[in-house]
């Protein structure tokens, strides 16, 4: 069943590596499966770690690269662009998007342009400038770029977006690793850490890995709550603000 | 200490929430204000999403004005009939604030119209206030004592059909005109997170020309009752009250709500209001200023 998760894009990598029994493969893995979020919760760092098995065992002369992503769910997202009219900053312009991903953090073995061209980085979305986010307004091109670029500088400095080059260690051409921090203000839902395997600019061998995050204990039950149960939940707000207040005059008439 | 707030979707650090919580409420305490005013913008600054900020600010303002209720109603200082009158227009207009949030939210515009309306009401709040303080102050020093001001309501007023009695406000007036007093200010406590008391107490008493006495524990009534029904009206359409945050925001604002209570005694009235006035109008600077520079984020996203 979790096949279905695999983009489309990948099937066809899949197949090739699948069929072809000379082309490497990957063995991947994440320190964590689940990520929880608790009252303490204040990000996480996720370890991707694996081995690249060669046919045969015989390793290539030349050292292949390693790209590690790990993508959030993705968001129908509307975007505001501020403009100055009569004197303030008002929204004015927007744009819609289908596809964007609420989290995305990508790290590799060297800086990705000289991995790959930007045809395989933009097939794999290797970059968060590579990003397909579906746009379903009725922008232009420059006016989407515009907002491409406003949405990846406002997650970039939330920590959402995050790419980190030349971070993944490699050892002895077979073991890989790279930690990729995962941000206080992320979504819940499923995450998926996908793991490309780079040879002379051309994507090898491709691997998934599934990790949910969620809320849980007291956390997950106010969410639900708030959501399911808003009446109940209100009234709650309001007799623990009515009790305190209450609760406070009270001891402070006794001091 | 940082902790995670469920609904507002992120960690913050608890003990500043606390402090922030201490001293709105110490200002509460001192000016007899719900200090909504300040929670709000703060919070937004602070980096919490607005609407979870309108949500949970509206019941800290409960916290902070129920002791003050019990006083006055020890005292018989309530007009319960205008205050239930006010409380009626507050609950309508809390209604009117629920479609104009949609109807702002959807259009896009929610953030600049709380920024002008926060400029606007508190600008000019803060201006009558200055003025009025400054001239009482002049009066103390010079020894001089202004006139008191005929107590009388505003002729608008005595137009309205229908009247009716309100015995400890001192007036026999029609009630549509504290109703609509209630709406507006049950509008700004749903857009704003604001109690009102701001608005409705010089409204209390230069508009309707209730007696002094009573115009304080009266609006505090109604700011009470018109917060509990906002935040339940937050919690059933826009679902943002965060019980962490709001736990944490009353935890400071009660506590800082009874030592301010003490300090507002040994200080004298006419101090205490001129400083609310300086306070209030560097707020409005500030969000006026807001309005015109160029913001840090032009970029806003919406997730559908």
């Amino acid at each position: 069943m979790r096949r279905a998760f695999i983009p489309c894009l990948l099937a066809p990598a899949l197949i090739l590596f699948l069929g072809a029994a000379d082309e490497p493969q990957l063995v991947p893995d994440v320190s964590q499966r689940t990520v929880e979020i608790q009252y303490s919760f204040t990000g996480a760092d996720l370890l991707l770690f694996g081995a690249i098995v060669y046919p045969d065992g015989r390793r290539p002369t030349k050292p292949a690269d390693i790209v590690v992503i790990l993508k959030g769910p993705d968001q129908s997202i509307l975007m505001r662009e501020k403009e100055k009219v009569a004197g303030i900053w008002v929204n004015a312009d927007r744009a819609r998007f289908r596809s964007a991903p609420s989290f995305y953090a990508m790290a590799s073995s060297r800086p990705i342009e000289k991995i790959v061209d930007d045809k395989t980085a933009a097939i794999y979305e290797l970059g968060v400038d590579k990003l397909q986010l579906s746009p379903s307004s009725l922008n232009d091109s420059a006016e989407l770029e515009r907002f491409q670029a406003g949405l990846v500088d406002l997650r970039r400095r939330a920590g959402l977006y995050v790419e980190k080059p030349g971070t993944v260690e490699i050892t002895d051409g077979v073991l890989y690793r790279a930690r990729l921090p995962l941000s206080a203000r992320v979504t819940i839902g499923d995450y998926t850490a996908e793991t490309f395997l780079v040879q002379d600019g051309r994507v090898v061998a491709a691997a998934i890995r599934d990790i949910t995050v969620r809320k849980s204990g007291l956390e997950q039950f106010m969410a639900m709550a708030a959501e399911h149960w808003s009446f109940p939940y209100g009234l709650t707000a309001i007799v623990i603000a009515v009790g305190m207040g209450w609760a406070a005059g009270a001891i402070a008439r006794r001091i | 200490m940082d902790l995670y707030l469920p609904i507002a979707n992120l960690s913050v650090n608890a003990l500043v929430i606390i402090g922030l919580g201490g001293v709105v409420g110490l200002l509460s305490g001192m000016f007899g204000v719900g200090g909504g005013f300040l929670t709000t913008p703060l919070l937004i600054f602070y980096g919490i999403p607005p609407t979870v900020a309108a949500a949970s600010a509206a019941s800290q303002v409960t916290g902070a004005s129920v002791s003050g209720v019990v006083t006055h109603m020890e005292r018989g200082t309530v007009d319960f009939r205008m205050g239930g009158v006010l409380i009626a227009g507050g609950v309508l207009g809390a209604g009117i604030g629920v479609l104009l949030f949609r109807l702002l939210q959807a259009l896009g515009q929610i953030d600049t119209v709380i920024g002008i309306l926060y400029v606007l009401m508190l600008g000019g709040i803060g201006t009558l206030m200055a003025k009025e303080s400054i001239q009482a102050l002049i009066a103390l020093k010079s020894g001089k004592r202004i006139q008191a001001r005929k107590r009388r309501h505003h002729p608008l007023v005595a137009a309205l059909p229908m009247r009716w009695r309100f015995y400890r406000s001192g007036l026999y007036i029609s009630p549509l005109a504290p109703l609509l007093l209630g709406m507006a200010t049950g509008i700004l406590t749903m857009l704003l997170g604001v109690g009102g008391g701001f608005i409705l107490v010089p409204a209390m008493l230069y508009l309707l020309g209730m007696t002094t006495q009573s115009v304080v524990g009266t609006s505090l009534f109604q700011i009470l009752f018109v917060t509990m029904a906002t935040t339940m009206m937050h919690a059933m359409t826009t679902k943002a009250v965060d019980l962490v945050l709001a736990i944490l925001l009353l935890i400071g604002s009660v506590t800082g709500a009874q030592v301010g209570t003490r300090i507002s005694m040994t200080l004298r009235p006419e101090y205490l209001r001129i400083l609310l006035a300086a306070i209030v109008l560097l707020v409005a600077a500030r969000m006026a200023l807001g309005l015109g520079w160029r913001p840090d984020e032009i970029y806003t996203i919406e997730v559908q």
